[in-house]
């Protein structure tokens, strides 16, 4: 039995009806085969419009419904809400566009628009013709979730999502979370304490009771899809069993061996067995074996083993790979500052009085390596001259990074600050190429460092940094006078850029998340999808997406724990059903779909020698049916046969 | 072991020095420098117009002619491998500009054969220009010639001075950190003596400026010279004549103005490792040096 298809004509108003001629196009259409009933309305998308609809389907036991009017990325929901309430399969309601790609676009011409309006309509008859009910794809839900990475923005995310009531497992590298913000000393643009706001928020973590904190752990794997991932999470082995370690801090305190402390980025030391800083979260101690005398010198030593009185070290630990099955994940890799090496025209890192940023947050940080003293690492003297470099690797698309950092100006400015409340004699200079202060307060902030603190701001860049005499020797030009500048500092900082963290890369190829050139994850829309990665069940969070500042991060770390929670609000998982399948009796095993799939949605079904689309992951982007060298593969409500008639339509006379 | 050698026009007149420290010490390091039988000048600048080839057919028919003997051709003078170099990535690189620099060698192969009783064939960038400290390094390799050394110049301070044009463009030259660059401190520890790391060692001596605007290149000089004997140098190494002539001749100028100067000797990175393989004084000519560094290198060559 043929269908019988009803179309709806929209005026939008005029935006339609002023350029096509809407009557003519229903009548026009009510005579086309296939067609059992056509109208025209003023606005088709507003209650009295839907509910013509809604009517109409009953009146006239209509199985399919087309409504010419705007883009499908607008009404498309609407309408098929609106068919579905009146028996109509959701996916035998489809949208003619006769607004943007057409009325929108033949203004001077309403002859030629109305003729148009009518071939784009008739080309979705035909679809419509063919188009088969389809339900969407229900997959099971895990309604729990992994966030990975502890830093401010993974630690946001892992709160929120627990405190919806949804099981959170966070994953930390490190032997605490905490991130770089547990580096800071004090915050832009009001000064608050970095520790003070961040400490309470590691604690509530550790404390909470829906949160499985999981740090000196990296992920390994993760398979699965949407709603049900199965993650291989590698617990590094700390050689302390940190069940029953109290964090006591004797076999630290004991321990003889010391290496650079990655927490105060070198500038102090910290021993084999330790815990990178005294509010660390879990406040308990790992072994760090590269360092270890007892692994160095083969079993001589053992000196923490000895002073434990709990007996918690041993040796023999090894990693451990534990399982575990979620519903979505967030990613919080962080960033970390481009390397001081590759900036050899500051010295590459050669000179101990040019310090990278986290090196003089470190030092302005009251629990730092100089109890937040202002000291040149070379001899300790107080610094009285004092170069910031804002851009270091940031804009600089020749030779380092062509992006803007986003942060550095307002971090500057801040060290700037600090550094003159912390020496009133001291001056700092602070080279810039453009000040950006796009955020609530900094401008404000930018203006009280230059007027009340008295910072010498400098309009131009730095050509070389070198060592001399105990000098730092700055060679700059300020472009405003177009003078060139030599400054014989104490010390400089260097606002490195920001990169995503090294390791980041690595897991977004386990994860297959896709990256930008950089290495930034990339998110679904740039605009409105910010916090959701393109391949379903994967949330951004933080500065692995871009350079941000905390409060940016702590929002779009909120932002990704609602759209978990989201997902989480429903039982099971309901995925749009216009996807591949795959023609068994055809299929000649080619493989060829699964080369191209870029989701690893097809797979090779051994026994029969055929391929197969998983339907839980295939996103419908036709990669395999485009490939497919018999026509096995097609797209469900999408074939070759409907374009085929589709085409037809639009060029017949 | 031969390979192919463009001398460059300096080599055969102001730096015979060079040509010859480099030509005897290779002998004895088993390489034979194959002078390219037929060469001109390497356009001694390289273009910076970017529409245009006419500019880069000098180095582009130089480059031919060592395709004919080999796939690799040495240099000396900074500003020949510079040159060189360049114009060997746009060959390479550019289709466009390969293809009107091959019309333009064809074009004039009939004037040619009558001087020079071969064509010219094709060019597309074949040949490997290499340094001779790239040489050292990568065919006769640091380890084997820390074996050949006969004059440990232990305790001799040389100030590695790299000048600009080896190292920048950096994506063009490729040759080493334009900013940290290593490969000369590498090749003076072969040969025993003590680098000297100086924050001038990358910066211009002033280069052609000597020609137009005096002051500045003697300015420059200074600069670099007063970095090295600041950081504790006996001697300056250098890679290219003009940075050896601004840097040495033009210390007469500096000492009639800085009061007490202490006068460095500079000389060519080949003239030190020609003593340090035993090469007598003879061969490596120190005769036009201003700042003579015999007394100095006599000193410590016997301690």
């Amino acid at each position: 039995m043929e269908k019988r298809i009803g179309v709806f004509v929209c005026h939008c108003g005029t935006n339609i009806a002023g350029v096509v001629d809407v009557k003519k196009v229903a009548e026009e259409l009510a005579k086309y085969p296939g067609v059992a009933y056509s109208t025209e309305y003023t606005y088709m998308c507003s209650d009295p419009g839907q509910n013509l609809v809604k009517d109409a389907i009953k009146k006239h036991k209509l199985d399919a419904v087309i409504v010419a009017a705007c883009s499908p990325t607008l009404h498309e929901v609407t309408f098929r809400n609106a068919g579905r309430a009146s028996g109509v399969n959701p996916y035998e309601v489809e949208i003619a566009n006769i607004r943007e790609q057409c009325s929108w676009v033949h203004q001077g011409d309403k002859d030629a628009a109305t003729k148009k309006a009518i071939r784009i309509i008739k080309t979705m008859v035909q679809k419509a013709l063919l188009d088969e009910p389809l339900d969407p794809i229900a997959v099971p839900m895990t309604h729990r979730a992994l966030v990975v990475g502890g830093g401010i923005a993974g630690i946001q995310a892992a709160l929120d999502i627990a405190n919806a009531g949804y099981e959170t497992i966070l994953v930390e590298r490190s032997p605490s979370i905490g991130g770089h913000m547990a580096q800071l000393s004090e915050t832009f643009p009001t000064l608050d304490c970095s520790q003070c706001i961040m400490t309470p928020k590691m604690v509530e973590v550790a404390q909470h009771p829906l949160i499985k904190l999981m740090t000196y752990s990296e992920v390994d794997d993760v398979s699965g899809y949407v709603g049900s991932f199965n993650v291989k999470i590698r617990k590094k082995a700390s050689y302390v069993d940190r069940d029953k370690c109290t964090g006591c801090g004797i076999c630290t305190e004991k321990c003889p061996a010391k290496t650079p402390s990655e927490f105060d980025e070198g500038l102090a030391m910290r021993k084999a067995i330790y815990t990178p800083f005294p509010q660390a979260v879990p406040n308990k101690p790992v072994l760090d074996a590269e360092h270890c005398t007892y692994f160095l010198k083969d079993g001589k030593c053992g000196i923490c083993q000895k002073v434990c009185p709990l007996d918690c070290v041993d040796y023999a630990q090894e990693d451990e790979i534990v399982e575990e099955e979620v519903g979505a994940i967030v990613v919080a890799t962080g960033y970390d500052l481009y390397p001081i090496a590759s900036v050899g025209e500051y010295g590459g890192g050669k000179y101990p009085d040019v310090l990278t940023s986290l090196q003089f947050e470190r030092m302005l940080s009251a629990s730092g390596p100089t109890g937040g003293e202002v000291r040149r690492p070379s001899d300790g003297e107080e610094p009285k001259e004092v170069v910031f470099l804002t851009c270091v690797g940031s804009r600089d698309p020749e030779s380092h990074m062509p992006y803007c950092s986003k942060v550095c100006c307002m971090y500057l400015t801040k060290h700037a600050m600090l550094y003159k409340h912390k020496v009133h004699d001291g001056q700092a200079y602070l080279f810039y190429m453009d000040v950006r202060t796009a955020g609530k307060g900094y401008e404000e902030f930018y203006t009280r460092a230059a007027e009340e603190d008295d910072v010498l701001y400098i309009r131009g860049k730095v050509s070389k940094i070198f060592e001399e005499d105990g000098k730092v020797m700055v060679w700059g030009v300020d472009t405003l006078t177009g003078e060139k500048i030599e400054i014989a500092a104490d010390m400089a900082v260097l606002g490195l850029a920001t990169v995503p963290n090294p390791a980041a890369a690595e897991l977004a190829s386990k994860l297959k998340i896709h990256t930008d050139e950089w290495g930034f994850l990339s998110e679904a829309h740039p605009k409105l999808r910010p916090v959701e990665s393109l391949a379903p069940g994967f949330y951004l969070a933080g500065a692995a997406q871009g350079p941000k500042d905390i409060p940016e991060a702590v929002s779009q770390a909120s932002g990704a724990a609602s759209k978990v929670a989201a997902l989480f609000a429903e039982e099971e998982y309901h995925r749009e059903p216009i996807i591949a399948w795959v023609d068994e009796d055809t299929c000649a095993g080619c493989r060829v779909c699964i080369s191209v799939c870029p989701y690893d949605a097809a797979e090779f079904d051994e026994e029969n020698g055929i391929a197969h689309i998983q339907e839980a992951i295939c996103e419908g982007c036709g990669a395999c049916i485009a490939a497919c060298p018999s026509g096995s593969a097609s797209q469900k409500n999408l074939t070759d046969d409907q374009i085929y008639r589709m085409v037809s339509a639009a060029l017949e006379d | 072991m031969k390979i192919p050698y463009y001398p460059g026009c300096t080599l055969h007149e102001r730096a015979r020095d060079f040509d010859v420290s480099a030509k005897e010490s290779a002998k004895v390091l088993g390489i034979e420098l194959e002078e390219l039988p037929i060469w001109t000048c390497c356009g001694a600048v390289f273009p910076l117009v970017t529409d245009s080839v006419m500019e880069i057919l000098a180095p582009v028919r130089n480059l031919s002619y060592a395709s004919r003997i080999g796939d690799s051709v040495v240099t000396l003078c900074s500003f020949c491998y510079n040159v060189l170099k360049r114009a060997n990535k746009v060959m390479r690189d550019d289709a466009d500009k390969r293809e009107k620099a091959n019309l333009f060698l064809r074009a004039d192969t009939e004037a040619r054969e009558a001087i020079e009783s071969y064509t010219l064939e094709d060019y597309e960038g074949q040949v490997e220009v290499l340094h001779y400290i790239e040489m050292l390094r990568d065919v006769v390799g640091f380890d084997k010639l820390r074996g050949k050394v006969k004059n440990k110049l232990d305790g001799l301070r040389v100030a590695p001075y790299y000048g600009c044009m080896l190292l920048r463009p950096k994506k063009e030259m490729e040759f080493d950190d334009p900013e940290q660059p290593t490969i000369f401190e590498d090749f003076l520890s072969a040969l025993g003596c003590e680098a000297v790391d100086f924050p001038m060692k990358t910066e211009c001596c002033g280069g052609f400026q000597v020609v137009r605007d005096e002051e500045t290149a003697i300015s420059c000089s200074q600069n670099v010279a007063a970095s090295a004997i600041r950081a504790g140098a006996d001697v300056i190494v250098t890679t290219c004549p003009l940075c050896r002539y601004n840097l040495d001749v033009k210390q007469e100028d500096i000492a009639g103005r800085v009061k007490d100067w202490r006068k460095i000797p500079i000389i060519y990175f080949t003239q030190l490792l020609g003593i340090a393989l035993g090469i007598d004084d003879e061969h490596l000519d120190f005769s036009d040096n201003y700042v003579d560094p015999r007394p100095l290198l006599a000193a410590k060559s016997a301690s």
